[in-house]
């Protein structure tokens, strides 16, 4: 197994840490998690309902924030700035480059998030819930939220390869809001009875990374429980399409002339 | 540079000026931006537990605000938890608020037939939950005098499994068709002990006191009957009632004041009292509407 | 590997790029480049600028794919990751993460090599040494000046010892000291037995040092061979110092051909009609200090090649001698 990729991924992981813009996302997300506390003391009777509500969900789009704006740049970036020359005439091959600021930019997040969890745990701790027995489901609903960040800077670090920050930001959160949607979308496209239409919508359905999947904020905050059929389930989806994608980046990527 | 404060101070003023002239027009109709619940649901791109902990916080604080003002009308306020219980089915506490709040007359939106559209989307999405039941009995109970739905309901609630005994009894009271104060003030016994929402418990115990006053009430013109059967005519007043031996000392209302007794042997309260009785509608109520 | 097979080999290399809105026209950059490098030579790859310097080296570094051609370095082709590990490049105009200091992007380009942590801090130590960075070491590169941050690019280039270095304008923003030192550090790789194939537009450099050059002119290769050899196509002239004779004059038609410098004159005339022309400096008993052949410069030959084609037209063939 290369080694070349890991050297990448902590390079760029240290960039990442020593960008400003990282710590001003960071301390908003905290600063939400401590405004969850001040609005669980007035909606009456759920605390704990709006901590985690407010929690992970200012963990997730706080991530998925990160993850698109760092990721479309990932690649895009160097190439702009011509860092990428020097690097590349070293023995690495151009798809170990890709899969090192992939996992660069993903060991970022992860610990971004840990750091975000113990924020929440902070919280829940001030407000004097202790954690039960339905806070294992807050984790699983974390280690979710993860897993679709991974797949958004997948996304997001295909289209770098080839187009400008600008237009990657519209097109990964154009196929991210697809991806929540997509349901909605085929149940539309049954509904009309239209046989291209159904067909069309089936066939997006599919397509699409389907982000709804992981989306059990709702049930970690009301302490349920999450199959375990998911989490296997779940995992091996976003690792087949973080696959897909990467592969189809790094066959762009090494076809590329570098102005 | 000392231009800049200066220039924030006055577009301050001027905002507040703009604010006063447009604030009487907004108060005169609410509005909700986007008032279509399912609409909102797809807007909320997956973080619907969230905005359902938004507009609920809303809906309190509407109430809350409303309630101060001494407010007639609470329009907004099924709106309000029909969005956020679309956006989030689970979470309880909305049921219970809406449950009184919805149908109450007067310090709420007097609407009973949402109060029930309500509880019953409650009870589909969390059929554990024995207060949910407790909720329906309720308001077939009170607001509806459906004994046959509130039996059924009650006894749902009793066979959940934390369900408890009382429920049972309450079923058995309800099959017994009977709208008797006694039913009446254990149903809002239960309201003000399994609640800690203070806008709840208030509504309670003011009913509570209401429902002992009518209580007492009853008590009073029973021994006046007994006092007309024995001296063949009604008591001049509760002092004649207590010469005669009928009460010992004199009875006082919920406030602390004595009740009144009239020459025609009804009991009422002193009109200083703040206790109100509650209103038992004489006509038969329109159907629930589903 | 061959240790006496050519450093570089460059088979009719040949780079077009699309352009015009559509894309669909087609701008030959590089013309069927052909031309090796000698293992152990210091070789200069010369032009104006837009000749196709840079677009050879990327081409070479795989960062740009060829249209037509290939070529080999070390013997192996260009697209062979592995054969990264003996070369080493210098981009022109180079740019690293500036988030870093020169040490740790020193630190970090040496984890390619896969040397051990403490080999590694003492290449990174000696390196920096080498191109006079001990000082800036810990600094941040985007706090360091142009010529600093060259210096910073020869560091990475040879920081792992390479067999083959490139070195794209490695003069560019220096001052005069620091060219000497890049001049320096160039010579010594050569000591050391490496390859030095380096592209400028400075030709006194590359008279300097250079082995063997390379001309390269609108896509096109000129001529190849050593400096000397090169120009020698040129006809030369003959240059004569002399002195006026004390209180004589010029002749007007000497007048007219020579040009005062300090408190002589000099005067360039065809190989041919040297003799005629000391005849007439004779005549006015005119003092010879120095006759001497006219050496054309790189320069002249170069701004000879733009002069005459400023756009794409005719050939005009060296040959190699």
């Amino acid at each position: 197994m290369s080694a070349m990729p890991g050297v990448v991924a902590i390079n760029t992981f240290r960039e990442a840490v020593r960008d400003r813009v990282l710590y001003n996302l960071v301390f908003f997300a905290l600063l939400m998690i401590g405004a969850a506390i001040i609005m669980g003391q007035i909606s009456i009777g759920i605390e704990r309902l709006v901590i985690v509500n407010l929690g992970l969900s200012a963990i997730s789009i706080f991530g998925l924030v990160m993850a698109i704006f760092i990721g479309v740049g990932l690649v895009y970036k160097e190439i702009e700035k011509r860092t990428l020359y020097s690097l590349l005439a070293k023995p690495i091959r151009r798809w170990e480059f890709l899969v090192g600021k992939y996992a660069g930019l993903v060991l970022t997040l992860v610990i971004n998030t840990a750091f975000m969890t113990l924020g929440l745990a902070a919280a829940l701790l001030v407000v004097g819930r202790p954690f039960a027995h339905g806070d294992g489901s807050i984790l699983i609903a974390i280690y979710f939220i993860l897993l679709s960040l991974a797949l958004v800077t997948a996304i997001a670090i295909f289209f770098s390869c080839f187009s400008s920050p600008m237009l990657s930001t519209l097109f990964t959160l154009g196929i991210y809001i697809t991806g929540i949607f997509a349901g909605d979308i085929r149940n539309f496209g049954a509904l009309t009875k239209n046989f291209f239409l159904k067909g069309a919508t089936s066939v997006l359905y599919y397509l699409v990374p389907n982000f709804h999947n992981f989306n059990s904020i709702a049930a970690a905050a009301h302490g349920e429980a999450i199959p375990l059929a998911l989490i296997w389930q779940n995992t091996l989806y976003a690792l087949m399409y973080i696959a897909l994608l990467l592969v189809a980046s790094s066959a762009v990527f090494s076809r590329r002339n570098l102005k | 540079m000392t231009a800049v404060p200066l220039l924030f101070v006055a577009l301050f003023v001027l905002q507040k000026l703009i604010d006063a002239r447009t604030r009487t027009e907004a108060q005169a109709e609410e509005e909700l931006l986007l008032s279509s619940p399912s609409a909102i649901k797809k807007m909320s791109l997956g973080y619907d537990g969230l905005l359902a902990d938004v507009y609920w916080t809303r809906a309190v604080q509407y109430y809350g605000t409303r309630l101060g003002e001494h407010r007639q009308t609470y329009n907004l306020l099924w709106p309000l938890l029909d969005i956020t219980t679309t956006l989030d089915p689970k979470i309880i506490p909305v049921y219970h608020f809406g449950a009184i709040f919805l149908a109450e007359p007067v310090v709420g939106a007097n609407r009973p037939d949402l109060a029930l559209k309500l509880v019953k989307r409650g009870v589909a999405a969390n059929p554990t939950v024995w207060g949910l039941y407790s909720d329906l009995g309720f308001l077939y109970y009170w607001h509806f005098r459906d004994y046959k739905d509130a039996a059924a309901a009650y006894l749902a609630g009793s066979e959940t499994p934390q369900g408890p005994a009382w429920m049972k009894i309450m079923a058995a009271r309800m099959n017994q068709k009977l709208g008797s104060i006694d039913t009446s003030l254990m149903i809002w016994s239960q309201i003000y002990n399994s609640h800690t929402d203070p806008n709840i418990r208030k509504l309670a115990l003011k009913t509570l006191r209401g429902l002992k006053a009518q209580k007492d009430e009853q008590t009073i013109e029973g021994l006046a009957d007994q006092y007309r059967q024995r001296f063949g005519h009604y008591p001049a007043s509760m002092a004649a009632l207590r010469e005669a031996g009928y009460v010992r000392g004199v009875p006082v209302d919920p406030d602390g004041y004595p009740y009144v007794l009239g020459p025609d042997g009804k009991a009422s309260l002193d009109p200083h009292s703040t206790v109100i009785i509650p209103k038992v509608p004489t006509t038969p109520p329109p159907p629930p509407v589903n | 590997m061959d240790p006496h097979g050519p450093a570089i080999e460059i088979l009719g290399l040949t780079k077009d790029y699309p352009v015009g809105f559509w894309r669909k026209r087609m701008r030959r950059s590089l013309d069927h480049l052909s031309f090796e490098v000698n293992q152990g030579e210091i070789f200069g790859f010369l032009g104006p600028n837009g000749a196709g310097k840079t677009t050879t080296m990327k081409l070479l570094m795989g960062l740009i794919f060829p249209t037509a051609g290939t070529a080999r370095i070390l013997g192996r082709p260009i697209d062979d990751v592995a054969m990264h590990r003996d070369i080493g490049y210098l981009p022109e105009q180079p740019y690293f993460y500036d988030y870093l200091t020169a040490r740790e992007l020193l630190d970090y380009y040496a984890r390619f090599s896969g040397y051990s942590a403490a080999d590694r801090r003492a290449r990174v130590t000696r390196v920096l040494e080498r191109v006079g960075l001990s000082s800036a070491a810990d600094v941040q590169l985007r706090k360091f000046s142009k010529g600093m941050l060259q210096r910073a690019g020869i560091a990475q280039a040879i920081i792992h010892e390479p067999r083959v270095v490139f070195l794209d304008e490695p003069m560019s923003g220096l001052d005069p000291i620091g060219r000497r030192e890049v001049r320096d550090i160039i010579l010594d790789l050569k000591t050391q037995g490496r390859t030095v194939f380096f592209s400028t537009h400075i030709l006194s450099d590359a008279e300097m040092l250079c082995d063997r050059v390379a001309v390269l002119h609108l896509g096109k290769l000129r001529g190849v061979g050593a400096p000397g050899k090169i120009v020698s196509v040129e006809v030369q002239a003959m240059e004569i110092l002399f002195e006026p004779a004390e209180g004589r004059t010029l002749s007007a038609s000497l007048a007219r051909r020579a040009t005062p410098v300090g408190g002589r004159y000099r005067i360039e005339v065809p190989e041919a009609e040297l003799y005629r022309t000391l005849d007439e400096l004779r005549d006015c008993s005119a003092r010879i200090l120095s006759v001497s052949p006219v050496r054309p410069t790189l320069e002249d030959y170069f701004l000879g090649l733009v002069e005459r084609e400023p756009a794409a037209g005719a050939t005009v063939e060296a040959s190699i001698r």
